[in-house]
């Protein structure tokens, strides 16, 4: 048996708000498990509720929240552990996010070049500017970009889709072993959509680096992950292998979900809520 | 006939800033024509920044510089009012906010303030437009939560502590809760999970039904514009490209963008990886000459190159911007 790479051990997170809102305790996240071995690197969906806990899960995975309960460890190493800024810049050396929404994720103001150099120094520790200036473009080449494209641009002089590329080139700057892409292609159009999937496929398949994939996209979630994760309420009511789950859903709930994907198609009685 | 409820006429907005001496203008809204009838759910969609938010955000007067408003006009004929959007005060902009138009922008948190508990928002904008006591009013607010899956207590919460699909749907909740004319919506339903969108998506419908307003819905979930909008608009590189009853563009597609569009939608189950389009957007700060999309169209030929398609009729209701769209083949 291979050694595992994440290990999410009974996590529980469960927020209570203070003043006005005591009475309102939300179990975010109850008792989800997850594992990711090493050298085996794969794509996991994990969809569902809208508030079921994915970010929360997602969050606590990038240690950006703790858990009220259980364990998450990176490479044996439990994540309450990783404090202080060295130990915290080598976790996020090996797992790296991708937020849902590119405009947000860039300052306006800022040259979206100087992200990829600031990661370059910081995070795989180059110094000299040809080398920084090289992982930059190694990492755009490897999201179908380069750096001469990119050079001294301000993030809205790139596409939606394009400056999605740069944040998942910039993810990928100091080589991380693992992606964590919360709702990654919510606001791209079907085409470029499946351009970024397929390029997620591409490299987990070429760079070994295993991504877990939040989407409320059922199609892509079947043509793209190897596993599925079908969280409500804060727990995993499903999981599986990605095509045998969606294929013949066996929970109430994954079958709920599934009923519910509108058809690209217009109905032939008129539209389907003019019935 | 009576008039339509909005008229867009020759419209273009540009963003222009001058940096370090050298003027920079990216043209995200070129010669737009549009007309939307009382009582009409009018879906646009569109490539990744071809200018859809600039659009609605210049319909909806919400113009901030650099944009700017180079020509063309939009009006509203609301039931007893008609409002030129460009020539309107501050004041009678005001006063038509929420009430008769109400605008969901992209990207929820904008109209939700992070320090304030939501409940603050809905006695902003709705309260003196529903013009009940506080108590009925908030039962009102409560009861439309409801409709949207939403348990009244969210009214409490500051919106950090909701999830992304939560403040989608109080911000759909804002904007419907006082029963508008007219409804523009900028991908209000893309961050909720697809059995709550279904709800979402009856819900607006049904207040739409019911009050005979409008909606302008932007969405690049084509399903969606399929299964919810009476008519569809598409847009590429800041032009409107097709247009006509839903129906009509799907099963037959006017325009090549349009084709590619529509043949790339995923469908559950298909485990073949959908293509997407070959080439680049345009550079809108220096689009191609001619038809913007001919440096990526299978049927681009001279006249593509040198000239800009005229939008033209090509079936009752259908028009499209397209020298060759006899040779466009349906799906
Ligand atoms: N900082 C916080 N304080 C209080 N409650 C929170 C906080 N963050 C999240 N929650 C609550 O935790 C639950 C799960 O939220 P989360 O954002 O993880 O859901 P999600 O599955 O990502 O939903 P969506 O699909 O809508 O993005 C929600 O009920 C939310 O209100
Ligand atoms: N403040 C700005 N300054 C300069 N250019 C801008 C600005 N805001 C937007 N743009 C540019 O205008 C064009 C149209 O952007 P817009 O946001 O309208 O596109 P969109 O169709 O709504 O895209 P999406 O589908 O990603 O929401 C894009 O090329 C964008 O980069
Ligand atoms: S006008 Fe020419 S280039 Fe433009 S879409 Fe039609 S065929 Fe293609
Ligand atoms: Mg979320
Ligand atoms: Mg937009």
């Amino acid at each position: 048996m291979s050694a595992p790479l994440l290990e999410v051990d009974r996590v529980t997170r469960v927020y209570s708000s203070g003043g006005l809102l005591t009475r309102r305790r939300v179990v975010a996240v109850d008792g989800v498990d997850l594992r990711l071995d090493e050298g085996r690197p794969e794509i996991v969906t994990v969809i569902g509720e809208s508030g079921s806990g994915k970010t929360t899960l997602a969050r606590m995975i990038l240690n950006m929240v703790s858990p009220s309960a259980g364990a998450i460890r990176f490479r044996g190493t439990d994540l309450s552990a990783v404090r202080g800024t060295a130990a915290r810049l080598a976790f996020m050396r090996q797992v790296q996010p991708i937020f849902q929404n590119p405009f947000e994720a860039f300052n306006p103001m800022k040259r979206v070049d100087r992200y990829l150099f600031a990661t370059a120094r910081h995070m795989a520790g180059l110094a000299a500017p040809a080398d920084i200036e090289a992982a930059a473009d190694r990492a755009l080449r490897d999201v179908g970009l380069s750096l001469a494209e990119v050079r001294r641009r301000y993030p809205h002089e790139l596409s939606g889709g394009q400056l999605q590329r740069v944040a998942i080139a910039r993810a990928l700057v100091s080589r991380p072993a693992l992606l964590v892409a919360d709702e990654p292609v919510s606001m791209i159009d079907a085409s470029l959509r499946a351009s970024i999937v397929n390029l997620l496929r591409g490299l987990c398949v070429r760079t070994g680096v295993s991504i877990i994939y939040i989407t409320h996209d059922l199609a892509t979630a079947y043509s793209v992950s190897d596993r599925i994760l079908i969280m409500r309420l804060g727990k995993v009511v499903e999981s599986g292998p990605a095509r045998t789950v969606l294929d013949d859903p066996q929970h109430e709930y994954s079958r709920l979900l599934k009923s519910s994907v509108l058809s690209p198609e217009v109905p032939s009685n008129g539209a389907f809520f003019h019935a | 006939m009576s008039a339509p409820v909005l008229e867009v006429s020759g419209l273009r907005a540009y963003y222009r800033t001058s940096a370090f001496g050298t003027r920079r203008e990216v043209r995200a809204v070129d010669d737009v024509d549009l007309r939307i009838e009382a009582g009409e759910i009018y879906g646009l969609a569109g490539e990744s920044s071809c200018g859809k938010t600039t659009l609605i955000k210049t319909i909806a007067n919400a113009i901030q510089p650099p944009l700017e408003v180079l020509a063309g006009s939009v009006v509203f004929n609301f039931r007893d009012q008609r409002i030129d959007m460009h020539g309107a005060s501050r004041e009678e902009l005001r006063d038509i906010r929420w009430k008769r138009l109400s605008y969901i922008m992209q990207g929820s948190m904008n109209v939700l303030n992070p320090v304030r508990r939501v409940r603050h928002a809905f006695v902003d904008f709705a309260f003196r437009h529903i013009g009940r006591s506080k108590a009925e009013f908030l039962d009102i607010v409560r009861a439309h939560l409801r409709r949207l899956h939403l348990e009244p207590d969210v009214l409490d919460a500051y919106p950090h502590q909701l999830s992304g699909g939560m403040r989608q749907r109080v911000t759909i909740a804002l904007a419907t809760v006082c029963r508008p004319e007219f409804i523009i919506a900028d991908e209000p339903t893309t961050a909720l999970d697809v059995v709550v969108q279904k709800g979402v998506l009856a819900m607006i419908h049904s207040v739409q039904r019911e009050m005979g307003s409008s909606v302008i819905f932007v969405t690049h979930d084509m399903a969606v514009h399929a299964n919810l909008t009476d008519r569809l608009g598409i847009m590429y590189g800041g032009r409107l490209v097709e247009e006509g009853r839903t129906a009509d563009v799907f099963r037959r597609p006017r325009h090549p963008y349009t084709a590619h569009l529509i043949a790339s939608l995923p469908r559950l189950g298909d485990a073949a990886p959908k293509e997407g389009l070959t080439g680049a957007p345009p550079n809108l700060a220096d689009p191609p000459p001619g038809c913007r999309f001919h440096p990526r169209c299978p049927l681009a030929s001279d006249i593509c190159r040198r000239e800009v398609p005229p939008m033209t009729e090509r079936a009752p209701g259908h028009r499209a911007a397209c020298f060759h769209s006899d040779q466009v083949s349906p799906p």
